[in-house]
Order: structure tokens, then sequence, then C-alpha cells
């Protein structure tokens, strides 16, 4: 038997984007409406490279104003890259080079002038595995406004800590253990801490790498639950490998492949109705 | 045949044992396919290897340790008169040996000496020959026991990987056992000295001047035995050792881990790693000859009074010496914390040195401290440098300019040149040696109860 048959990705038929047909490799120019009315942050022709090897490729989008865009596409597909893009955390990354412009108020981010410190305070990020520091709950939620200066005393701080402890749905079950080290509670409450240090220092976007893969499905329900309120006042990128919570938490979803963001659009459509064959084949797990 | 010759043969022997039991085994199954064998035929060759030569390896090697002994009990045996001789046995062993050994010597023995010296070597050769007999039978009939016994159904790589854990087992414990074997030579000859010196005296006098009277007229030798000046003096240029140490090994070890590019930390730390390697003479000699007469001009410029063999210059270079220990843990630690927190830091619009400071370094602690501590034990163990650079005299002093002098230094001295093994002068020695020990002991213990606590933080 000829194995290539057998693993060969099907060309995908042209739909309606104006491809150069008898194209024998994927199109994957991007497929749908990448822009929204009133963005938070605008992506514009952005290339990542790690080193010789590219890892992103002109991608385009819009994060919305009080949405939540979801990230989807198999592994290796850039979704965590580009979402690091969007506050500079690549620059931590030995060999790691931006081009294009990533867009807030008009201003690029990866412009000289921009203070990637000033920068992640407006755009904060959840990580994949809950990262609480070895420190008391208290102190988790008091290191961002501590950091920035942006308490004046003790009530103050205490006032932002219990805010945001509240808002991450989090004060109830530790308000008695403020001073107990943070790594000492379960993993879906150390999340939560971890969200509840993201919004301490009022962030206008919150990005979230897979926040719930580590995660039960109990705390992850509580996460999602979680993510619906918090987009009444910021604005949620959200990287997921679960289609289904990709459906359940966001209004927009953005398919990735292989560097190429190859489909994006409003979730009910994209689930529904997926115009790409490679989203379709994605999203009904046919590969991925 | 000598000796050295024998355990060539038998190592030799062994691994003809090694091939043989391999095809053996083989031969003895069907098609000679491995399959059918319980372990791989290199177990069986090793087991058969071991089981053939090791006893005869064992005879060979514990008739070498008591040859010696036995050899000479007969010599003396046969010598007139051994009564007489009690006392002056070991000198008389001392004469026989060097007659042996030293054509010289045989020379100029006395004829009684030479007698002996004779004797054993007929003996000796006698000896090798039974020796050579002895073994090659041990291996013949060990041989022939593998033959009977090792069969295809022998599980033979359990056997052999126990045999392994075994030796590895002893390996261990041998080092054990000259730890233990050193804290009780010390142990024994300190206690004979605290029979003179009451311990008390020792721990807590504050005059160290081991000067014993030989006659009894003898002036200003009375003999103190307080070794406060000395531990005092340990603890002054440990203390400037890590007041130089702990910052900038510590600072490189930030820059290394966090800051440098992967070109800048493969360059530098190898380069820093240098200096451990450094034979502490060298740095003896750099603190005597350099640092401390331009910590002296320094001192005069200014108009202090800096001793040319001062605490300061012996404790800043050892503190040089020490900074590849604190940086190199350090490193090791500060890497050790997980990249998760530094995102986590980063994430918040925390710059580096704010990262650093209060989310890497609280965490690192705990083993950034026990480095410290392991280093502060190599500070006070370290004795070439204040030989050569802080002098000899026992001031009891916190001024770093002056000369001051550790317990190692003095450990030394007491033991360099002509000793008498039954004045407290010597005996003191043993006895600094023993608290010395006792000191790195209880800084190690607290060092490795730090460390381990660290580890469970992350786990």
């Amino acid at each position: 038997m000829d194995i290539t048959e057998t693993l060969a990705i099907p060309i995908p038929e042209q739909l309606d984007s104006p491809a150069v047909p008898d194209q024998a490799d994927l199109d994957l120019t991007t497929v749908g409406d990448f822009t929204v009315p009133d963005p938070r942050m605008k992506i514009r022709d952005v290339n990542v490279f790690y080193g010789q090897k590219q890892a992103i490729f002109d991608v385009n989008l819009d994060i919305g104003s009080n949405s939540v865009v979801a990230m989807i596409g198999p592994s290796g597909c850039g979704k965590t890259t580009l979402l690091r893009c969007l506050n500079r955390m690549n620059d931590t990354i030995d060999g790691c080079r931006v081009e294009g412009r990533v867009e807030m108020d008009d201003k690029n981010v990866y412009d000289r002038k921009m203070d990637p410190v000033l920068l992640r305070a407006r755009v904060g990020m959840v990580f994949q595995k809950p990262n609480p520091f070895p420190k008391s709950i208290f102190d988790n939620v008091a290191y961002g406004p501590r950091i920035h200066g942006l308490v004046r005393d003790r009530t103050d701080l205490e006032e932002i800590v219990h805010t945001s402890l509240e808002r991450a749905g989090l004060l109830d079950e530790v308000k008695d253990r403020m001073d107990q080290p943070g790594t000492g509670l379960s993993g879906g409450q150390q999340q939560r801490l971890c969200i509840a240090r993201a919004i301490a220092v009022s962030p206008e976007v919150i990005l979230m790498d897979e926040p719930c893969s580590a995660l039960d499905p109990i705390a992850t329900a509580r996460i999602e639950e979680l993510i619906g309120e918090l987009r009444k006042n910021f604005s949620i990128v959200i990287v997921t490998h679960s289609m289904q919570q990709a459906a359940r938490v966001s209004q927009r979803t953005a398919y990735f492949h292989l560097g190429y963001l190859v489909e994006v659009g409003s979730t009910k459509d994209i689930f529904t109705t997926p115009k790409h064959q490679l989203t379709e084949e994605y999203i009904t797990g046919r590969f991925g | 045949m000598s000796p050295l010759f024998l355990i060539f043969l038998l190592l030799a022997l062994s691994s003809a044992a090694y091939f043989f039991s391999q095809r053996r085994m083989l031969r003895q199954v069907r098609n000679a396919n491995v399959a059918r064998l319980s372990s791989l035929p290199e177990h069986f060759g090793m087991l058969g290897a071991i089981w053939a030569g090791a006893p005869a390896l064992l005879v060979y090697f514990v008739w070498l340790i008591f040859e010696g002994d036995i050899l000479m009990a007969q010599v003396l045996a046969i010598l007139p008169d051994p009564e007489s001789m009690a006392a002056t046995r070991e000198l008389l062993i001392g004469d026989i040996r060097n007659a042996i050994n030293n054509p010289m010597s045989y020379q100029m023995a006395n004829e009684e000496v030479r007698m002996a010296a004779d004797r054993y070597q007929e003996l000796s050769q006698t000896a090798t020959l039974a020796l050579t007999a002895t073994c090659l039978s041990v291996f013949a009939i060990c041989s022939a026991l593998v033959l009977k016994f090792l069969t295809p159904q022998v599980r033979a790589r359990v056997r052999v990987e126990k045999i392994i854990r075994g030796f590895l087992l002893l390996c261990s414990t041998l080092a054990i056992f000259t730890t233990v074997g050193i804290v009780l030579s010390v142990l024994f000859e300190a206690s004979r000295f605290f029979q003179t010196v009451s311990v008390i005296e020792f721990l807590f006098g504050l005059e160290w001047s081991p000067q014993m009277a030989i006659r009894e007229d003898q002036v200003g030798s009375s003999g103190a035995f307080g070794a406060v000046p000395l531990f005092a003096g340990t603890l002054l240029i440990s203390f400037i050792a890590m007041l130089v140490a702990a910052p900038i090994g510590l600072m490189s070890a930030i820059y290394l881990s966090e800051y440098a590019p992967a070109k800048i930390r493969a360059a530098v730390k190898p380069m820093l790693e240098i200096l451990a390697g450094v034979p502490t003479v060298v740095y003896g000699f750099f603190a005597a000859i350099t640092v401390g007469p331009a910590l002296r001009g320094f001192g005069q410029s200014i108009g202090l009074d800096v001793a040319s063999e001062s605490a300061l210059a012996a404790g800043f270079v050892m503190g040089v010496m020490i900074i590849p220990f604190v940086s190199s843990i350090s490193d090791d630690v500060i890497t050790a914390v997980p990249q998760a927190m530094r995102d986590g830091s980063l994430g918040m619009g925390a710059t580096n040195s704010e990262t650093m400071r209060r989310v890497i370094l609280p965490a690192a602690l705990p083993g950034i401290i026990g480095g410290l501590l392991l280093a502060i034990s190599r500070a006070i163990g370290e004795t070439m440098i204040v030989v050569m650079a802080a002098g000899l005299s026992a001031n009891l002093t916190a001024n770093p300019l002056e000369a001051v002098t550790t317990v190692t230094v003095q450990i030394v001295t007491l033991l360099v040149g002509d000793q008498e093994f039954d004045s407290p002068k010597t005996l003191a020695a043993f006895a600094l040696g023993l608290t010395l020990f006792f000191v790195t002991l209880v800084l190690n213990f607290i060092a490795l109860y730090v460390v381990r606590k660290y580890r469970e933080q992350y786990e």
C-alpha cells in the first residue's frame, strides 16, 4: 500500500477565496473578516521567527472590546506565539523576532518608544499552568499594584486585593487565609488566583494561554463562568485546545494552521458553517 | 613469578573465563539461540568470570595485606633472645625493613639485622611461590565449580546485578569508614590532650601560647591552651572572606543566570570556575606578596596602621577564592526556579530586576543560604592563604588590620617539624582539629537541612 496516499492531507476545494487555481499546495489565505468595529488591539501583517524558522505568517486579526476571541488549531500552529506577541512576552525568548505591527490605541507596541513594562501592565496574561508565586495569597494579588505603585497605603492595597479576588470568584474561599502560601491552593484555585493577580493592575486586555488545560472539569467550568463575567470589563484572548470551550466562552474564533490564520469569524459561524475545509476537518475532529 | 605478574595472570584468566562461559552457554542451547537463555550471554560471561576469578583475587589481596606482618613475626622468632628486644621491637623491625629495601642500609647494619633480612628474603620468596600456587589452585577449583553450576537456567542477569550492587555498596561504605577512622584517630589523640588540659580551659581560655617548658626553670613558656583567639581569628577571616565572596558571587550568579546572553555566559562561567582551580598556595603568595603590602601602603597613605600580615589581606584573597563556590551554587539554584515564575512576574509588567528581587531571590533564598554555608565551611577550613598572609600570632582582636591566626594555621605550626607525641603542645593540634571538625560538621548539617527544605518547595 502506498503510504503517501493514506497520509496526504486532502487538497481543499476552492470555495470563495480568490486563490490561485491549480495550486497543488494548501491554500492558507485567511477566510472571513478579521476586522471588528472598535477594536482594542490590531494585529497587522505579523510574521514571527524563531532563529531561521518562521512560526507565524502574515497574520491580521483584530481583538474586539469587551469580547472573547478564541484561538484554536492543532499543536504547533502558532497560537501561543501570536498570543505572546500581544504583550511582547516573546521578547524574553532568545532568538525570537517579530515583524509587522501590533497596535493598541493606534500605537505600534513594537515601536522602539514603547515600554514593554507599561504594555504588560495594560495587557495581562494568564498561563497554561497555574504559576502563583511562592508568597502568601495576599502578596500574590498585591504583587502587580505594588510594583506599579498603584496604591498609596495599606487600605488601598487591601481594597484592590479584595476586589480582584472577588472578581476572580476566589474571595469566599480564601478570605480567612490570606496570609497562607498561594502554592497551597488547589489547581483550580491557583488558576483563579493567577487571574486575580492579573486583573489587580486593571489591564485592558487579558491573554489566556490554555488556562484550563491543567484543571479538572469542575475547575474548568468555574474558570469558563469567570471568563464570561470578566468579558464585561476586559477584552480577552484565549488560546484553547478544547473546541467545546471555544464554543462556550468566545464570541469570535480564529483557526490557525501551521502559522497561518486560516479562518476567522463569529464563533457561531465557525462551528456551524465553517468555510475553509481545514477548519471543518479540525472542528469535526478529522485531524488535529 | 612476581606478585604483580600474578595479578595480571589472574585478570587474564578471568577474562578468559568470561569469553569461555559466554560461548559455552550459547553452545548449550539449541541453535545457539540467545532467546533460549535466561539472560544475555554477556551476563553469563560476567558471572562466570566473577565466580572463577573473584575468590582467587580476594585470596591474593588478603594474602598481600598480611604477608609482611606474618613474615616479620617469623623472622623475629628465629632471632636470639627475643625478650630483651621487647622494648626496641619497633626500632628493630624498622632496621630490618630498611636492610631489606636498601642495599646501603644492609651494608651498614649489624650482624643480627643482616641475618634477619636474609631470612626475610628467603621466606618472602617461598611466600610468593605459595601465593601463586594458592591463587592458581583457587582459580582452578572455582573454574571447575563454574563448569558444574553455570547452566543456561541460572538467572545470570539478576546475580550479576546483585554482585555489582554489592560492590558499589562496598565502595560507598569504604569512604564512610575512612571518615569514621579519621574522626576516631583525632578523637583518641584529643582525649590524651584533654587529660592534661581541661576542656573548659581549652574551649574558653583567652590565651594561646602552646610553648611547654622543657626544663622546670625555663621562663615564659608556661603553655596556655585557650582556643578562643584562634576561633576568633578564624571567624574574623571567614567573615571578611564572606563579605567579599557573598555579594560578588551572588551578583555574578544573578547576572550570569538572568541577564547574560548565552555567548557571554558560555565564556564567563568557565573563567569564574578557573578561580576554583587555582591552588590555594598560589592564592597564598598573591595575598602575602601583592595584597598584603598593597593594603599596608594604602593604609599608611591615609594614616592607618596596617600590619603587613593582616586579617584583611588574607580574608580578601580567601573571599576571591570562594567566589566560584558561591556563584556556581547560586547560579544552579536560581536557574532551578521555574520559568513559570519569571513569566508570571514579567507578564505582570515587572522589570527584570523587580522579578529578581521580589520573586526569584525569595524563591531561591534557602538554596543560596545553603550554598553560602558550604562556602563558609570551606573558608573556615582554608589554611594556606592564612599561613602565608595572616601571620602566626594569636591576637584576640576584632581589628581586621592586625595580624591574627586561625585554627588550621596553628594545627600546621604545631605539627610541622620535630614533635614529641607525649607533649600537650603536639596533642593540642588534635584537639583543635576535632573542634574544627565539629564546627564544620554542624555548618554542613545546617546547609544540607536548608537545601533539602528548599527542594520541597516546587515538588
